[in-house]
């Protein structure tokens, strides 16, 4: 680097990355997976549209429907949203939504609390729980998996500390909020379709609007790195714990409100369902990258499969589950195909 | 000599790794208003002395005072707090946020909690234009190559704790191996921050292996060899020999004793052959030979497409045009299988994304490669395993020689070197280097082109490719000029083509 003479070409010169092809840059951006999510969405849509006419699938309320009927699943999964985008993973959040479910109906039927008294228990008590899985994870340096994994079966163990039978709820409060609805003119939705998309919409606003959520894609992307750039990294995690633990609690209340009892087997294997969603929604396991509005289309997508099948009538459940294990195994390779592409 | 009292003060710093010391008794100061070198040979512990201050690494002795007064650093995030930034040795930046957010992460502009983002991008253009960087800042980190990422992270560590009046302002500013993958007008345009910082009174750290720059910016310099100080002096009471003299704590030898190697300008037959090779947005179509042992240095500026028209050649990238051929066969090169298949092996200048596996020994990382080609069903066998892996790690001179070493701990140097072992194992017929000697220390890097000398007398073809014109001159039978992604000229090497040639090839785009 002696060479004193300066190059005359500096200006133009220094212009070190061309701008890459049209078709690169759009495999390349990071919404194409959320649109890909929301285009089948549509074409399921349009598929159940021309398949089921006759059989009242377009009336708006069969859309609507969908948000009646899965928002529970996607509050959780807003919450699994924050924990893979910041590289982890959280498998206790079915435990988390069945604990909740059982620690509400027993409150309320059995030591006759308030609804409004037990709503802010049960919230704090799954805000914590998450935050202590986040604490474990962050200052023992253990695997995300297994922590959560141990709080998968401990939340599990405790709905049965609670009770071992079911607790079907009677207070007047619940039933009158689980009838309740909001009418849109051309169909009605539930309170807890509404609580689900103003949960959507504020996780929105705080990754893409607050210097936290902009620190959990950080971390997603290179931890070791947003340490040595000074971000609180070990705050942010268990900050995204703690945020999945309140998600999954708000999304159990929601499911008490849904079924209106508590059950110790309540939401088994929903995690499973709402890590689905994320990913199906265009988030990648790796993390770092994603959006939250792909898990609403996630949601939806898993959502319109069930009910399509119902639609259908003459097949059994389980085509749900084998919709779901195909369409996931075929975004998963989609994600392969598309970051070897980019690092390539 | 009333010297102003020190900004920092480091004194008796100890810190140890299993079975390491890194730093023992290790004393340090630094002044407002000055640049100062910390040098020393790959390994001597200028990282780690580094991260001991900024809170990275806890220290196991001694005191560190800031502006007169004792601190413990605990991590990078308080070491900012204090005004100190830093840009660590590898580009530390989330590769998956946008440039501009790499600048401003921690520190956006926000109203009322909301991050101002039209304020950010216009910000961080102005940050990065005044570096004389021509970037789109809302396109990720990723798309950019390396020297683009490097002076992204100098962007942001120069905005740290100023601005927006939170922090208390740079007062120190730490720059490890800030330089490695720069060209020479990124350099020239750093430097000129630097003065321009020198001047306010911010008090720089700057560690680089290349002498010159040493001399051309730093006012005092502090010396360490094996973890231990060797000295602290004025730049101007030391010379170069006398500096490599502190650091190696011998005498180099002449430098430039391969200077002579034999220039065979009728050396063997073909070896490869690309015709019309090229690729939309990366290089144009290019026509190249490279004969048996001749080595082809690759000189143009940054993002000229030197790097570009290696990964064609490697099939790293695929082509859209033209065909290669080597040793008389047609490749594909639609993947670099088919180039490794060929013989061809590729030394990436991004070790830590594309080169290293951290986590795994010294040993297992120089195999890699040669485990690879032979398939994983082969093993080799365990003593010749062994010897072929001792035999690399003298030749090169890795530090700890010690072949269950986790590569993750070694210093950035000797990872390098790692890297370059891994690839020479495989014996290719034509070895690609893109800038192997970045980030290794003088005494290295003529082992390392000698090592290249060698080579293409036993018949290896070699693409080498180096920011430094000088190394390029000095090993290449031909040189290869890049301008704008395109290959705008072959020139034969000889005793009358000088840097100064080559430099007006790559301003003027031709050769007379
Ligand atoms: N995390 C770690 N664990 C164990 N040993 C380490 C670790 N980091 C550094 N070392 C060792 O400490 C010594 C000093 O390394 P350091 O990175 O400070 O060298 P350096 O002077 O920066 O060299 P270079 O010029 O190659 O960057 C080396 O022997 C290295 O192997
Ligand atoms: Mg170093």
């Amino acid at each position: 680097m002696s060479a004193t003479t300066q190059s005359p070409t500096a200006s133009d010169s220094r212009t070190p990355s061309s701008s890459p092809s049209r078709a690169a840059r759009l495999l390349g951006d990071r919404r194409l997976p959320v649109a890909v999510t929301a285009l089948l969405f549509l074409l399921m849509y349009g598929g159940g549209l021309a398949r089921y006419q006759y059989y009242g699938f377009a009336e708006p309320q069969v859309f609507l429907n969908l948000f009646i009927d899965n928002g529970y699943l996607l509050v959780a999964a807003v919450g699994v949203t924050f924990v893979i985008l910041s590289g982890g993973i959280d498998l206790s959040v079915g435990s988390m939504i069945g604990f909740t479910t059982m620690f509400t109906a027993w409150l309320v039927e059995r030591q006759g609390l308030p609804l409004l008294v037990v709503v802010p228990m049960a919230l704090a008590v799954g805000a914590f729980g998450g935050f202590l899985m986040g604490y474990v994870i962050h200052n023992f340096e253990i695997q995300p998996f297994i922590v959560t994994l141990a709080g998968l079966f401990l939340f599990r163990g405790l709905c049965l500390v609670i009770s071992k039978e079911s607790i079907s709820i009677s207070d007047s409060t619940v039933s009158s909020m689980a009838q309740a609805q909001a009418s849109l003119g051309v169909g009605f939705l539930s309170i807890g379709a509404i609580v689900s998309l103003v949960v959507l919409a504020v996780a929105f606003y705080v990754l893409h609007y607050t210097r936290f959520g902009r620190r959990v894609y950080a971390i997603g992307g290179n931890e070791q790195s947003a340490m040595l750039m000074g971000l609180p990294q070990g705050g942010t995690k268990i900050a995204v714990y703690t945020v999945s633990g309140f998600c999954s609690a708000l999304a159990g209340l929601l499911f008490t409100l849904y079924i209106q009892s508590g059950d110790p087997l309540h939401a088994t294997g929903m995690e499973l369902d709402a890590i689905a969603a994320v990913v199906i929604g265009g988030t990648l396991l790796t993390g770092g990258s994603g959006y939250v509005l792909g898990t609403l289309f996630g949601v939806l997508v898993l959502g319109l499969i069930k009910s399509i099948i119902q639609f259908e009538g003459t097949l059994s459940s389980w085509w749900t589950k084998i919709a779901t294990g195909v369409l996931l195994c075929t975004f998963i390779l989609v994600q392969r195909f598309m970051t070897t592409r980019k690092k390539a | 000599m009333a010297e102003p009292r020190p900004v920092l003060e480091m004194a008796g710093i100890v810190k140890e790794f299993p079975g390491v010391r890194a730093l023992s008794d290790v004393d340090f100061r630094l002044f407002p208003g000055e640049i100062h070198a910390l040098m020393g040979e790959n390994g001597a512990g200028k990282s780690t002395l580094i991260k001991v201050l900024t809170g990275v690494y806890s220290l196991d002795g001694g005191t560190i005072t800031l502006d007169g007064r004792s601190v413990r650093i605990a991590s990078p995030l308080q070491a900012q707090q204090a005004g100190i930034s830093t840009v660590y040795q590898e580009v530390n930046l989330c590769p998956n946020l946008s440039v501009a957010e790499n600048i401003f992460i921690g520190r956006e502009p926000t109203r009322m909690g909301r991050i101002q983002w039209k304020r950010l991008r216009r910000e961080a253009a102005e940050l990065v234009d005044r570096l004389g960087l021509d970037i789109d800042v809302s396109a990720p980190l990723s798309s950019y190559p390396l020297a683009v990422q490097q002076l992204v992270a100098i962007v942001r560590s120069l905005n740290t704790g100023a601005g927006d009046g939170e922090g208390p302002g740079t007062k120190v500013l730490i720059l490890d191996e800030p330089t490695s993958s720069l060209d020479r007008d990124e350099v020239l345009q750093l430097f000129a921050l630097m003065r321009r910082l020198k001047e306010e009174g911010v008090a720089i750290l700057f560690v680089s292996h290349f002498l010159d720059q040493i001399y051309e910016v730093c006012d005092r310099m502090t010396v360490l060899r094996n973890g231990t100080l060797v000295g602290e002096h004025m730049v101007s009471d030391l010379d170069q020999v006398g500096l490599v003299q502190l650091m190696l704590g011998k005498a180099m030898g002449q430098l430039d004793e391969l200077h002579e190697h034999q220039l065979r300008s009728d050396a063997g037959d073909t070896l490869v052959q690309a015709d019309g090779l090229g690729r939309t947005g990366g290089i144009a179509p290019f026509d190249l030979e490279i004969r048996k042992g001749e080595v082809i240095g690759l000189a143009g500026l940054l993002g000229s497409g030197r790097t570009e028209l290696a990964r064609l050649l490697f099939g790293a990238d695929q082509p859209d045009t033209g065909k290669v051929t080597i040793g008389g066969r047609r490749v594909s090169m639609s993947a670099p299988n088919d180039a490794i298949g060929a013989g061809v092996a590729f030394c990436s200048e991004n070790r830590k994304s594309e080169g290293l596996v951290p986590d795994l020994t010294v040993r297992e990382n120089i195999i890699l490669a040669l485990q690879a080609s032979r398939g994983w069903t082969r093993p080799i066998p365990v003593a010749q395993r062994d010897e072929l892996v001792a035999k690399y790690i003298k030749a090169l001179d890795i530090r700890p020689a010690n072949p269950e070493a986790r590569v993750g701990q070694l210093s950035g140097g000797n990872q390098q070197k790692v890297l370059l072992a891994r690839w020479l194992i495989t014996q290719p017929k034509l070895l690609i280097l893109d800038e192997p000697t970045r980030g290794i220390d003088i005494g290295a890097k003529a082992e390392i082109q000698k090592l290249v000398v060698s080579l293409s007398e036993e018949g290896m073809s070699v693409l080498y490719i180096a920011a430094e014109l000088e190394e390029v001159l000095r090993l290449s039978h031909t040189i290869g000029v890049l301008r704008d992604r395109r290959l705008v000229a072959q020139i034969a090497n000889g005793p009358e083509i000088t840097t100064s040639r080559i430099l007006e090839t790559i301003a003027s785009g031709e050769h007379q």
